[in-house]
């Protein structure tokens, strides 16, 4: 009894110590913020934060590194991708559950073929291709690509298989609904909990992405907010401590609040194994 | 009257196949465009001269980045995958309830929302040179043991020296090996668990009237179901790992000390978009990476295929053995 009383206060060291691992970064990078590139220079470890944030910021807009600029092209960037995505990718698992078509199963059989594999490996020909048509600084092109995501098709179909009765759809159709409007009025109402779920992760994946945004915006004023963090890593910011870590805490502001909000509905999405970056 | 003549007149049966194709349009019409031209292209562009895989393979720095992308992947993950499943293990436990199970699935699943960018940042600044967060708690540690040992004066001020975690070649490969541990070992825990709740409770029910330990239960019932799923995540976490771009690029400029940190997908990226243009280079490297994750997502796909098929077996058996009840 005693044993077993010891190994569980083990686990929750374990567990205790893995927290305060996952949150003592963010602390020091919070708190850092508010301090004075002084201050850090003499001691790198507080945990109290300072008065210093407005200094840092004026110094941080000062120079290459937009907050606003940045937040708002990945603002339209992921709304738009997540909109695209989770409204053509339920129409997409729509058509593979409610109709019976010739190509169904081989088209379905493409998607889970295609699922896995990453955009970034065949970026050389989607620059080329982009450049040549005149579309690389052009949001569009993170944009229009979320309409085809295999991934969200297939975690739709699997949601919808046993959700959507079909016997619905049928009384739509006698009641002289078209099938379009009985899959707006009809059908997405039914899959607004998988939808809500596959948003919350386009929407964080969109705005996390980095390598074709990179790639694709050259523009200052197209950068989106990972390609705005980047730029902490020149010289120019190569001294200023202070504002270095008031950048990072303001680009992942908006993710701490999403996260914290939303966090029950995250972690059981992550449990239905329907997010992989 | 003849009766036939009251057959109503037929009905022309609408068929709805036209609408799988048109719904599925939108999508197929994007894929295309967006996915497979560009995934041609590539390939156009890398085999406009064979001459470019060549090279590509002959290429030192090329063939040091696909060891690295290896090695930093291979760090990461076993120390992932076995604390993964020692967490999966204690928090699926039946005899031994752990409390806080929510907070800390959302504490440990944390670092993986937030930003890459962001985190490779965060972390060049928290293993900065001279001062840092971590060279601080570096010092005082020897600062301490220094005084423990009976040190003082000069010759505790000689072994207190900060570390520059950005020159050594392996200290650059094991922090980025860390940043993405940090990162993955929440998700892949809980994928773990929601594996193990998926397994029919009613072998854990035998194993307990036949009175198996925590441990016999863990090793000889839980990890036996869980091969599927573990594979799964061997594999999609392999790929993941081979894309891996964000950490490396941003936590150390250049590749690293010794090009320590230098992965395939920041090769690619320096030959094609930092200035030098080699298009046809990074189109040959791609399609490499192309191939080898073509293979590895084959194996899912095959993976997930006979997963829906042995369901749809195990149903059939089901059904042929009720029926058969039925009729005896």
């Amino acid at each position: 009894m005693r044993n077993r009383r010891k190994a569980r206060a083990g686990i929750y060291v374990v567990c205790i110590i893995l927290a305060v691992l996952s949150i003592l970064p963010f602390w020091i990078m919070i708190v850092n913020a508010t301090r004075s590139t002084v201050q850090i220079q003499s001691h790198a470890i507080s945990l109290i934060p300072s008065t210093h944030i407005l200094e840092n910021f004026k110094v941080l807009t000062g120079k290459t590194f937009k907050p606003v600029t940045g937040f708002m092209n990945s603002l339209v960037i992921a709304t738009g991708a997540t909109i695209c995505s989770i409204y053509f990718s339920t129409l997409t698992a729509y058509s593979l559950v409610a109709y019976e078509w010739k190509m169904r199963q081989p088209f379905f059989t493409m998607i889970l073929a295609v699922m896995m594999i990453p955009t970034q490996v065949v970026s050389i020909g989607f620059y080329q291709f982009m450049y040549r048509v005149g579309m690389t600084n052009n949001l569009l092109a993170l944009i229009l690509p979320a309409i085809a995501a295999p991934m969200t098709v297939f975690f739709m179909r699997q949601y919808m298989l046993p959700s959507l009765n079909l016997d619905i759809v049928a009384s739509a159709r006698i009641d002289g609904a078209g099938e379009f409007r009985t899959f707006n009025s009809i059908v997405l109402p039914i899959m607004k909990p998988a939808m809500a779920t596959q948003a919350i992760f386009t929407y964080v994946t969109t705005w996390n992405a980095l390598f074709l945004p990179m790639v694709l915006l050259t523009r200052k004023e197209n950068y989106t907010m990972p390609i705005m963090v980047s730029l902490l890593k020149g010289d120019i910011y190569r001294t200023e401590y202070g504002a270095v870590y008031l950048a990072l805490t303001l680009s992942v502001l908006p993710l701490f609040v999403v996260y914290f909000l939303l966090s029950k509905y995250i972690i059981a999405g992550v449990a239905l194994g329907s997010f992989k970056e | 009257m003849p009766l036939y003549q009251e057959k109503k007149p037929k009905i022309k049966s609408v068929s709805y196949a036209k609408y799988g194709y048109l719904f599925s349009l939108p999508f197929i019409i994007i894929f295309l465009i967006f996915m497979l031209y560009p995934t041609v292209f590539t390939a156009v562009i890398g085999f406009t001269d064979f001459e470019n895989f060549a090279s590509i393979i002959a290429n030192k720095t090329f063939r040091a980045s696909l060891v690295n992308t290896i090695v930093i992947w291979v760090m990461n993950f076993i120390p992932q995958i076995g604390l993964a499943l020692l967490l999966t293990a204690w928090f699926t436990n039946r005899s031994r309830k752990i409390r806080g199970q929510g907070a800390f699935k959302v504490l440990f699943y944390l670092p993986n929302i937030i930003t890459a960018a962001t985190v490779a940042i965060l972390y060049a600044s928290i293993f900065a040179y001279p001062v840092g967060p971590v060279n601080s708690i570096l010092q005082s540690c020897q600062n301490f043991f220094g005084k423990l040992i009976g040190l003082a004066g000069p010759e505790l001020a000689a072994t207190i020296k900060p570390f520059d975690f950005s020159t050594s070649p392996w200290a650059a490969k094991i922090v980025v090996a860390f940043i993405q541990f940090w990162q993955w070992y929440g998700y892949t825990t809980i994928i773990l668990i929601s594996g193990v709740l998926g397994i029919n409770p009613e072998l854990f029910e035998a194993a307990e009237i036949d009175g198996a330990s925590p441990r016999q239960t863990f090793f000889q019932i839980t990890l036996p179901c869980m091969r599927t799923i573990l594979i799964f995540t061997l594999i999609t976490s392999l790929i993941g790992g081979l894309n891996m771009f964000d950490i490396p690029k941003l936590y150390i400029w250049n590749g690293g000390p010794a090009n320590a940190t230098m992965t395939t997908s920041v090769f690619i990226y320096a030959q094609a978009f930092s200035g030098s243009y080699l298009y046809n280079k990074a189109a040959a490297a791609s399609m490499i990476m192309f191939v080898i994750i073509a293979i590895l997502s084959g194996f899912t796909f095959f993976l997930m295929r006979d997963r829906s098929e042995l369901k749809a077996k195990r149903a059939m058996k089901r059904m042929e053995k009720l029926s058969k009840g039925a009729e005896a």
